[in-house]
């Protein structure tokens, strides 16, 4: 009787900390706003929300996936060759999600274009295959890369939203491209909603959907993000977020700019 | 000739692969608070983007298309610049020292860099020739030096500004980058009208 109550507390401490590996990627480690990862694709894909939600549910797909196999191959894979490994890993996953998508949503394709087989090196995949997947259980890996994929999807809506809505006076335009996955005419053919139509009185401001409108967008969510944390007592988001990056040692030693010759040698050593 | 310039200008100034397309902000965030910084870690990214370019045309042209393997190229071109930035980083601290120790702490970093990938599917997405994928090559890398070059500038002024508590850090360095971006934005047109 005693051995079963002891089982039934491990259960329950083992699902605590499973709920922990999955909210820590939602808003305390929100890899976008707090770790600073995957500055590129949030830039690019943040211009209309539709895109950011293909962007964001297309690498939620294979930072689960990749997480669980690098997870289930972690005894197996040598740690000197461990890099190139996940690399082939993600490759393939990234492959077969871009084949999905150009099969059943073509003009999500189009519009993310290059970006989608960039997901290959996004640097969240990679950072939590090194920081997580290679060293936790496959159940744990699992839920970090939901957790880790949600919050990217969250922020890269957040901002999308507000690029949105400012530079084009829309939202969710073009919603159809992603409804038409589950048949014609879904929610009666819902496309969006216009705001800012043509006869409107103001026009919208166009700035904000142009590469100049994303950097001050994520500029000013992250003030906002950095200023929620200084409330909680949390140290402000930085580039030390990508602590988990396997190049991040490299990255550290160039940030600094001093004595370079020296700390290479020492990162060798 | 009017061609490769067009091809040149326009992945230099128009679409610059950082300020426009959003290619490569990892390094133009995190390497470019020193000048001397800035300017190596673009030329390792001028030099693997003209490598990675003349090494995944022909596989690409001879092996994959010719084979219909054409769905490998995300894996197939991860692994070639893997694997080239590697042995480039062996031959180079074998046979020229000076070079290696000159560039040789940023060639791992430009592995996992998007830029390098970005511009060899490009290439491919565009349909250029290896002429013209060269020149687009070092077209792009060159665009990402002087925006570096020109951001580092920037940032060094920045570090000695009187910037609002909570804008401080990245978030003030995002909204400097947005506005360098706006002066970018004044090139728009400008290929197209000097040879008109």
């Amino acid at each position: 009787m005693p051995q079963f109550r002891q089982q039934e507390v491990r259960t329950l401490a083992e699902k605590k900390s499973l709920g922990k590996e999955f909210t820590k990627g939602l808003i305390s480690e929100n890899p976008v706003l707090r770790l600073v990862l995957g500055t590129c694709p949030t830039l690019a894909t943040s211009t209309s929300v539709v895109n950011a939600l293909g962007m964001g549910i297309s690498a939620m797909i294979v930072l689960v996936c990749s997480n669980i196999v690098i997870s289930a191959l972690r005894k197996v894979i040598p740690s000197k060759v461990r890099i190139p490994a996940y690399i082939v890993v993600i490759a393939s996953f990234v492959t077969i999600v871009q084949m999905i998508v150009k099969a059943f949503v073509p003009a999500l394709d189009a519009s993310l274009g290059v970006f989608l087989p960039l997901i290959v090196v996004n640097c969240i995949i990679l950072g939590r295959a090194e920081a997580f997947a290679g060293k936790n259980s496959i159940v744990a890996s699992a839920v970090d890369g939901l957790g880790m994929g949600i919050g990217f999807t969250m922020a890269l809506c957040c901002m999308a939203s507000i690029r949105e809505i400012l530079g084009a006076g829309t939202f969710l335009a073009g919603a159809q491209s992603l409804l038409s996955l589950f048949g014609e005419n879904t929610l009666n053919g819902f496309d969006g909603f216009t705001l800012i139509g043509e006869g409107s009185a103001i026009s919208p401001m166009m700035i904000f959907i142009l590469a100049p409108g994303g950097f001050f967008t994520f500029g000013i969510l992250m003030a906002c993000a950095n200023k929620i944390a200084e409330k909680k007592g949390k140290p402000r988001a930085g580039l030390g977020g990508c602590s988990a990056c396997p190049m991040a040692k490299n990255c550290a030693i160039l940030a600094k700019g001093e004595n370079c010759e020296e700390k290479k040698e020492e990162a060798q050593a | 000739m009017k061609a490769a310039l067009t091809i040149l200008l326009t992945a230099i100034l128009t679409e610059n692969f950082v300020l426009a397309k959003f290619l490569g902000i990892c390094p133009f965030l995190g390497v470019s608070k020193k000048l001397n910084t800035a300017v190596g870690m673009s030329a390792s990214v001028i030099f693997v983007m003209a490598l990675a370019t003349a090494v995944t045309y022909p596989i690409n042209k001879f092996l994959l298309v010719a084979n219909g393997l054409e769905y490998l190229q995300t894996i197939v071109f991860i692994l070639v610049i893997a694997a080239l930035v590697q042995l480039v980083e062996i031959i180079l601290k074998k046979f020229m020292p000076p070079l290696y120790n000159a560039l040789g702490i940023y060639l791992p970093l430009i592995t996992t860099n998007c830029a390098v990938l970005g511009v060899v599917l490009l290439n491919i997405t565009k349909e250029y020739n290896f002429a013209q994928s060269m020149l687009n090559s070092v077209g792009a890398g060159l665009g990402f030096m002087l925006a570096m070059v020109i951001f580092s500038g920037v940032r060094s002024r920045l570090e000695r500004c009187d910037v609002p508590k909570f804008l401080q850090g990245l978030p003030i360095v995002l909204i400097a980058a947005s506005l360098v971006s706006v002066s970018f934005m004044g090139f728009a047109g400008l290929v197209d009208g000097l040879f008109a």
